[in-house]
């Protein structure tokens, strides 16, 4: 029987399992065989906040979701086009989200009576009618495994452990993906036991060459390479852009980097990866708890190095006292905020934008900082470069809101050219004729960076309100209004690019407006309901304080303005707030980015009310 | 710059001077505002003595404090200085310090702002023994915020948050810094400028988190507490002074002594004793150091001052600037190299 081979443009695949499973690393590598490929791509990691929870539960299933593509896509997508089920929680946990006809994959060998029941199924339903709606393929994925390993001479349980490849050699057939580079990862992986890896490579050939000889798979697929534009490219996700780009804002400042952090879901890969990045002149230091870490990253900034601290959730809550020390001191600092689902722990492996207010408000007295936010995993990159820009450039804290989605999501990202990025020098102060601790650059209202170790330049700072100027303390009532309103002048007059408003039909009335991570399901969402020939207007902000100057005149150009948040409608308060607009909410928190296909329907029944 | 290697590992990389200072170089141009009487003004006093004697640049001294009457102790050194957080000194502080190896750091706190709000950056700056010298004002009161007990208040004691008496059993700082792992712990009076100066110069040769508790007197909430160790006549029967090395006498004469008893010490006569029954003094030793921490009681019935435990041990900002150096000295920062990782593959027009 010879195979039928579709050509698609798109496809999403979703592989579940238990947390044991090695799903996560099921779907990075699918991930880069897309990315080898030459397809676009966009991922999203799922996993209970539990590292192992009962084997077997609902709580302990994980996921890896992938859409890839051959052309520039904007989301991981809204629902699997295949899903991929290691047991039977996966298969409960997920099914739901399988569009009927979709494909379903199944590792039968689990789908015990015990297992079953673990998980409140009554019947079988892979011996049931409850599944006919989708394309079922019965793979008994253990035992296959088990058997092509019978040979390594590898005990049972270790041989089981590796039926995370089978699957992946199986899709690798199934989607006509390249296999060289898995061979290579799982070679390189378990370098030190070679059993293990030959045992691997062996397994996803076993579900490779599984595909190609039985006859269960009718169709193949193909999905082309995207026309990207020209460049190179690797995958990346968000908190590896993220430390990448502090790496980088280091260099381009010819400053070292002290990042001071405590551990925390989902912020950590971000200390875990600076750490290894030292001969770039950075320091990590993992400190006592959050409030220490930004401690040191402050007292570091005092010093002249570039002070991060990065954290998540509650994290942020603890450190809101010292980023005030940074507002007062007017010391450079950036604070890397991803967001996850709160209030207080909330859902630490979910994801949220809900800590914008408290970004903007969140701390005693009148104390204004910059936000900055990353629209993609990829965007990072550049977005906490130019945080880094305003922290050292306005002498500020900088809070930098990435989120769960971003951090853990990849995507494609055309490497830079580090000759073409931005020049952050900046200049310490070292002349001591005249020399005043609040004395401000007239353009930007800085004062100047004076770091200990500089002659004749001895002063004193401190939490206390400053006097103008000479930075001694004052309680005098008119210094404190004045350098109340200074301080929120300098945040104010910050330079950030203006928004750009994308509008291809050009006569959109309504305009959707976005921050951080819905950059993607707002943007294919409009993409759609253009294609429907409805006309909608995204406008996308990376700079939350100040606001693009533009966008005063932006949203009033518009007869509505949407605001779609995975919050109680933050931004939307903002808006209407600062520029008496009634931009409408659209909000969600359920800790999950938007899928596309609501927010399709959401804009769509605000664009036809306008039109009628 | 004449950077001279002193020879002093506390303050091995930080530049020196030819030119002579004096305690006036150290004095700032704003006015001392603590109350009239404060034990502060001593210590500060001591400590514009005695820097210039360390001949460092001024420039490179910076004062680190937290929040409270002590904490205002950088605003009137001529030095650089940051007054921050209520408890968050130590973690600024080593911020600063792993980030400059050029700087002599010194975080000024008192009994609630090291032991209450900040009691966990003080254990773990100790357990890391960054190259910082901590000086623990310890009034056993809250003053800024007039008269609440603090952590090393006694038990009992009436103020205006405990109108029926404390419950709290305080702190020794001295014994919680040596179980912080501390390796260096020091303690002088305030009214004590000799001992006091002693300590402070052993703890900035020190290199290594040192921890100096000060006796220190809140004329205003807290008056006399300890009177008893300022009375001369007292203080010989209360102050047992120590001295690496030497024997522990104390009283006029010598007349009292320090023995082993069971698994800690005791005060001797020392007419009742065999010489070589009197405990020599050994800093470096954890459990002898613990021990006369714990001859120490909160009634003053005895205290022990001079230096408890010095021991050499790698500091927390030598060891991260280490790895730094190691890494920079094997692996070029090729930025670009960084970005393109291992696996990338490029799209051509």
């Amino acid at each position: 029987m010879s195979t039928e081979t579709r050509k698609l443009d798109r496809v999403v695949i979703r592989f579940a399992g238990d947390s044991g499973d090695g799903m996560q690393l099921t779907g990075d590598r699918f991930t880069s065989e897309a990315a080898a490929f030459g397809n676009d791509l966009a991922t999203q990691p799922n996993f209970p906040a539990e590292i192992r929870a009962p084997q077997g539960t609902l709580p302990g299933v994980s996921s890896f979701q992938l859409h890839f593509a051959d052309y520039d896509i904007l989301t991981p997508g809204d629902r699997p086009d295949v899903l991929v089920a290691m047991n039977p929680a996966a298969l409960k946990a997920n099914v739901v989200d399988l569009p009927d006809g979709g494909i379903l994959i199944v590792n039968t060998d689990e789908f015990s009576k015990r297992n079953l029941t673990k998980v409140g199924y009554d019947s079988n339903p892979l011996e049931d009618d409850s599944l006919e709606r989708f394309q079922v393929h019965k793979v008994a994925m253990a035992t296959l495994t088990i058997g092509a390993l019978e040979e390594t001479g590898l005990g049972k349980k270790d041989a089981e452990r590796a039926k995370n490849m089978f699957a992946l050699g199986l899709l690798s057939w199934m989607y006509h993906r390249p296999t060289e580079g898995t061979e290579r990862f799982l070679r390189e992986k378990f370098a030190k036991k070679p059993d293990i890896a030959e045992a691997n490579v062996l397994a996803f050939r076993a579900g490779f060459y599984y595909g190609e000889t039985t006859e269960a798979f009718a169709v193949t697929y193909e999905v082309a390479p995207a026309k990207l534009n020209v460049g190179t490219y690797r995958q990346i996700t968000g908190n590896t852009a993220t430390a990448y780009g502090i790496v980088a804002a280091a260099q381009l400042a010819k400053l070292p980097v002290v990042l001071g952090t405590y551990p925390i879901t989902p912020a950590s890969d971000i200390l875990h990866e600076l750490s290894k990045h030292k001969n770039f002149d950075i320091t990590t230091v993992q400190a006592e708890d959050e409030i220490a870490g930004i401690g040191i990253a402050l007292g570091a900034s005092y010093g002249g190095a570039i002070g991060v601290t990065s954290t998540s959730g509650p994290g942020i809550a603890l450190k809101s006292e010292t980023i005030g020390l940074g507002v007062m001191t007017e010391l450079p600092l950036l604070v890397i905020d991803v967001q996850r689902g709160g209030p207080s722990t909330g859902l630490p492996t979910k994801t949220e934008q809900a800590d914008l207010l408290q970004a903007m408000f969140g701390r005693n007295g009148e104390s204004p900082v910059p936000i900055v936010a990353p629209q993609s995993p990829s965007d990072c990159f550049d977005a906490v470069v130019d945080a880094t820009r305003i922290a050292l450039k306005y002498r500020t804290p900088v809070l930098f809101l990435s989120d769960g989605a971003i951090a853990n999501g990849s995507e494609p990202w055309m490497i830079p050219d580090v000759e073409t990025l931005p020049d952050l020098t900046v200049e310490f102060a070292t002349d001591p004729e005249n020399f005043q601790p609040y004395s401000r650059d007239p353009e930007t209202l800085a004062r100047p960076w004076a770091v200990p170790g500089t002659p004749g330049l001895q002063h004193r700072i401190g939490g206390l309100e400053k006097q103008d100027v000479t930075g001694n303390i004052s309680y005098d009532p008119e210094n404190h209004d004045k350098m109340v309103r200074l301080r929120q002048a300098k945040i104010d007059g910050i330079e950030v690019p203006d928004v750009v408003v994308e509008d291809p039909d050009g006569n959109a009335k309504v305009l959707v407006v976005g921050w951080g991570s819905s950059y993607g399901p707002i943007g294919a969402a409009a993409r759609r309901v253009r294609k429907l020939g409805l006309p909608v207007a995204h406008a996308h902000l990376r700079h939350l304080n100040p606001f693009p100057k533009n966008l005063g005149d932006v949203l009033k150009s518009y007869e509505k303005v949407i605001v779609p948040e995975m919050n109680l409608g933050q931004l939307a308060l903002l808006l209407r707030a600062k520029y008496l607009v009634d931009a409408v909410s659209y909000t969600k928190v359920q800790g999950l980015p938007f899928k596309a296909e609501e927010l399709q329907d959401v804009l769509a029944d605000v664009i036809k009310g306008v039109s009628a | 710059m004449t950077a001279i290697d002193l020879g002093i590992p506390g303050l091995t990389g930080v530049p020196t001077t030819d030119e002579k200072q004096t305690a006036r170089d150290y004095k700032s141009d704003q006015e001392v505002r603590w109350c009239p009487g404060c034990g502060d003004y001593i210590v500060l006093n001591t400590m514009q003595s005695f820097l210039p004697s360390l001949g460092l640049k001024r420039e490179n001294i910076v004062f680190v404090s937290g929040i409270g009457c002590s904490s205002r102790f950088p605003y009137y050194m001529n030095t650089y200085g940051m007054h921050s957080i209520h408890g968050r000194a130590p973690a600024i502080a080593t911020g600063l310090a792993v980030a400059r190896p050029d700087l002599s750091v010194w975080v000024v706190t008192g009994d609630g702002d090291a032991l209450s709000i900040g009691g966990n950056h003080l254990i773990h700056t100790l357990r890391r023994n960054v190259n910082l010298k901590i000086l623990l004002f310890n009034n056993r009161i809250y003053g800024l915020t007039k008269g609440q007990y603090s952590p090393t208040s006694e038990e009992g004691k009436i103020t205006k948050s405990t109108p029926l008496g404390s419950l709290d059993h305080p702190f020794n700082p001295v014994s919680l810094a040596l179980g912080a792992e501390a390796s260096f712990v020091g303690r002088a009076l305030d009214s004590d400028k000799a001992g006091l100066t002693s300590v402070l110069r052993q703890a900035a040769e020190h290199r290594g988190s040192a921890l100096v508790e000060i006796y220190q007197n809140c004329p205003i909430f807290n008056d006399g507490a300890f009177d008893v160790l300022k009375d001369a006549d007292e203080a010989q029967r209360r102050i047992i002074n120590v001295v690496d090395g030497e024997p522990i006498r104390f009283g006029r004469e010598g007349e009292y002594c320090v023995v082993r008893e069971g698994f800690g010490l005791a005060v001797a006569k020392s007419a009742d004793v065999d010489a070589s029954d009197i405990v020599v003094h050994d800093a470096s030793d954890l459990n002898l150091s613990f021990a006369l921490s714990r001859l120490s009681t909160q009634d003053l019935t005895h205290t022990v001052t001079g230096v408890f435990r010095r021991a050499d041990r790698t500091t927390y900002d030598d060891g991260v600037r280490a790895q730094v150096n190691e890494a920079k000295a094997s692996k070029a920062a090729d930025l670009s190299k960084l970005l393109h990782g291992k696996d990338t593959w490029t799209v051509v027009g």
